[in-house]
């Protein structure tokens, strides 16, 4: 019988059936960070178990750290500190390969995990961390658990699932200039809900996403959790396979038969199917605070719940384009990887920022993405148009009480939540491509990157 | 180890009927302030709770800080219920201030996940239902998987596992390792089968040549 590649993955990872309905499904990698890593190693060590294969486990300090230069242990968070020093030492008890602060490895989770090559095709991967499924782009089956979910796959080298369905969305046609990976996964879930992926694993297929590099796949593959995926993933081809030949953590090559098998048979039956013409996508811009609630962004605000218009402060019938914004943020798992830097600067290159920019930031999804964009030049194109260049980390994608925004202020951001207070109490953030995050800097207000294009 | 679910569980449904409440808005980052799971409670729906947090002045508008609802143990919810962040501080923190059942539209899945381990039953119903409990006396019957109320009885269904865990209280971990047998020989095939998997032992974490 035909397969779908969640079958063959989920098949291969089956260890056994449970006494009720659920499997016991074996993970291959566990990867932890400082905010929720120390909660899962202390809560083990707390109950006297240890981990089965410390070798399979890896860890990075990503979400509270600094990311102003010179950083150590400091964090501006409240409390923060201890996340950071007790992950450290819980690492080094448990003996598991810790990417600590000033490593030069370090970065965001799901940067620099395929960076390393630690997710490998047709593998399982868990992390306490909902973006997890960014690493789907591999073709791996990689989602976001909760910490006592981790502590159970640390220990046992398993977890306790039941089988979700599969859903294929098809992308035909290629996307149009200027228009990104980013404005297809909120297209889609514009389209289908931020519930529209629930209790399935999603198969991103079809020209539209063959024709995305590997760093575009991750951003697509980011926003499944937004849609309520447990998982989003691509079938490996030769693009995958030469983005992880030789990485640090992963094979050499790829020549092996294995590899081959890693794809939706012909005739594979999903549970769901959803087709969407690639083609016609446009720049994408939430305008809500919830990622269902973005449209493009030549759109108007349409009628949506009293409470999320207050909020945001847009009316429904409003243009969203020409929106005033205070702060212009590029970072983050989504969309902070060498090409997304790339694009953004190419824009910026000799313009200056608006002068009623208040915030622009840069803040570089790894530390090998820093020192590459550095060896081209982009940190000074960056610098020149009036953002700020910072070491990496999560920063300020998500609000944990430290360094902030000025209260009140409106954001275009290169993130994957507009959630009420995600960037800080009050703040409204509009998410969208880097590209147009670039863009509306310079103009001061939401604008079409492709206006902006050269 | 959790204790087993209180059987039956009697409580007023607080309703907190919105779709798409996530986890950043059940407990901020912020209020995240030490590596354990206790004293979330006080920043449980902080930025809606409170209408100053600093100052932690209560918002007398949110469902949880109208009298009838103080000691609410059934908190009913919207579509998606639970979205975003993984962090299972947010169950932690219903948990803690007395929360045992979340009756929604539908979940999130890693909220649902967390719920089941945590001792909290995430119940889904349809959106008339939802509202129909809405201020009422609600008698969850997990044994018989019924929602009670009013007249009305309303069945529910949870997957068999869930269903164990919760209601007998038991730790995943520990059934789990009932089966360490079947792990070892997966184990012992998979390493012949797919070696790259195993041999990051073996790789120096600094990184050859860098
Ligand atoms: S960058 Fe943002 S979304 Fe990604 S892992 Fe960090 S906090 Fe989460």
């Amino acid at each position: 019988m035909p397969q779908t590649l969640f079958d063959k993955i989920w098949n291969a990872h089956h260890v056994a059936d449970t006494a009720a309905e659920a499997a016991l499904i074996a993970i291959d990698r566990v990867f932890l960070h400082e905010r929720t890593g120390a909660a899962a190693l202390g809560r083990m060590a707390e109950m006297g178990r240890t981990v089965r294969d410390p070798a399979r486990v890896f860890a990075v300090m990503d979400h509270i750290v600094d990311t102003r230069l010179g950083r150590g242990d400091g964090t501006l968070v409240k409390g923060g500190q201890a996340f950071i020093t007790e992950t450290r030492a819980a690492c080094e008890a448990a003996g598991i390969t810790l990417f600590d602060v000033n490593d030069r490895d370090q970065g965001i989770v799901h940067v620099i995990s395929p960076e390393l090559g630690v997710v490998l095709p047709g593998c399982t991967l868990v992390a306490p961390d909902s973006h997890t499924c960014t690493q789907g782009a591999f073709g791996a089956l990689a989602w976001g658990i909760g910490s006592s979910e981790a502590e159970h796959a640390m220990a046992t080298g398993t977890l306790r699932l039941a089988r979700p369905g599969s859903m294929r969305v098809t992308f035909d046609k290629v996307l149009a200039a200027g228009v990104t990976a980013k404005d297809m996964a909120l297209h889609l879930i514009a389209a289908h809900g931020a519930g529209g992926g629930a209790g399935h694993a999603v198969e991103f297929a079809g020209n539209g996403v063959l024709a995305l590099d590997m760093e575009a796949r991750m951003a697509l593959c980011n926003m499944a959790t937004e849609f309520g995926a447990m998982a989003g993933f691509v079938a490996p081809d030769a693009t995958a396979f030469a983005y992880l030949s030789g990485r640090r953590y992963a094979p050499e090559d790829f020549d092996a038969p294995y590899w081959q098998t890693l794809h939706s048979d012909e005739g594979a039956r999903f549970d769901a199917e959803i087709r969407i013409d690639a083609s016609d996508i446009r720049p994408m811009v939430s305008w809500g605070t919830s990622p269902e609630q973005a449209i493009p962004i030549d759109g108007v605000v349409p009628e949506g719940p009293a409470k999320v218009h207050d909020y945001i402060a847009l009316p429904p019938g409003a243009r969203i384009a020409g929106t005033p914004v205070d702060v212009a943020f590029i970072g983050s798992c989504t969309n902070a990887r060498i090409s997304d830097l790339r694009r953004a600067a190419a824009l910026l290159e000799g313009r200056s920022i608006a002068p009623s920019i208040r915030t622009a930031m840069v803040v570089p999804g790894s530390m090998a993405v820093k020192r590459q964009a550095e060896a081209e030049g982009l940190d000074r194109i960056f610098t020149q148009a009036g953002f700020e260049w910072r070491m990496s980390g999560c920063s300020l994608c998500f609000y944990a009480g430290g360094e902030g925004f000025a209260p009140g202020s409106r954001t275009i951001s290169s993130t994957n939540r507009n959630f009420e207070g995600r960037q800080g109490p009050g703040i409204r953030t509009h998410i969208a491509s880097p590209e147009t995050v670039a863009a509306s800097a310079l103009a001061g207000c939401i604008a079409d990157p492709r206006k902006y294009a050269r | 180890m959790n204790a087993p679910f209180p059987q039956p569980l009697t409580s007023i449904a607080a309703p907190l009927i919105v779709d798409n409440v996530d986890t950043d808005t059940i407990i901020p980052s912020r209020e995240i302030r030490s590596t354990g799971r206790e004293g979330l409670a006080d920043g449980l729906f902080a930025p809606w709770r409170y209408s100053d947090a600093d100052l932690r002045t209560e918002n007398p508008d949110f469902v949880l800080n109208r009298s009838e609802h103080r000691g609410a143990s059934i908190l009913l919810g919207g579509a998606n219920f639970g979205c975003g962040s993984s962090r299972e501080h947010a169950v932690w923190a219903l948990r803690e201030w007395g929360i045992r059942c979340v009756i929604a539209e539908s979940f999130a899945p890693i909220f649902h996940g967390n719920c089941i381990r945590n001792g909290i039953v995430p119940i889904a119903l349809g959106r008339a239902d939802v509202e129909s409990l809405a201020n009422a006396r609600v008698m969850v019957d997990l044994k018989a998987r019924e929602v009670n109320a009013l007249d009305m009885v309303l069945p529910f269904t949870l997957d068999t596992e869930a269903h164990l865990m919760l209601t007998h209280g038991l730790d995943a971990i520990d059934l789990t390792m009932t089966q360490a047998e079947a792990i070892e020989g997966w184990l012992a095939t998979d390493r012949i089968a797919r070696p790259w998997i195993y041999l990051v032992a073996a790789i120096s974490p600094r990184g050859a040549g860098l």
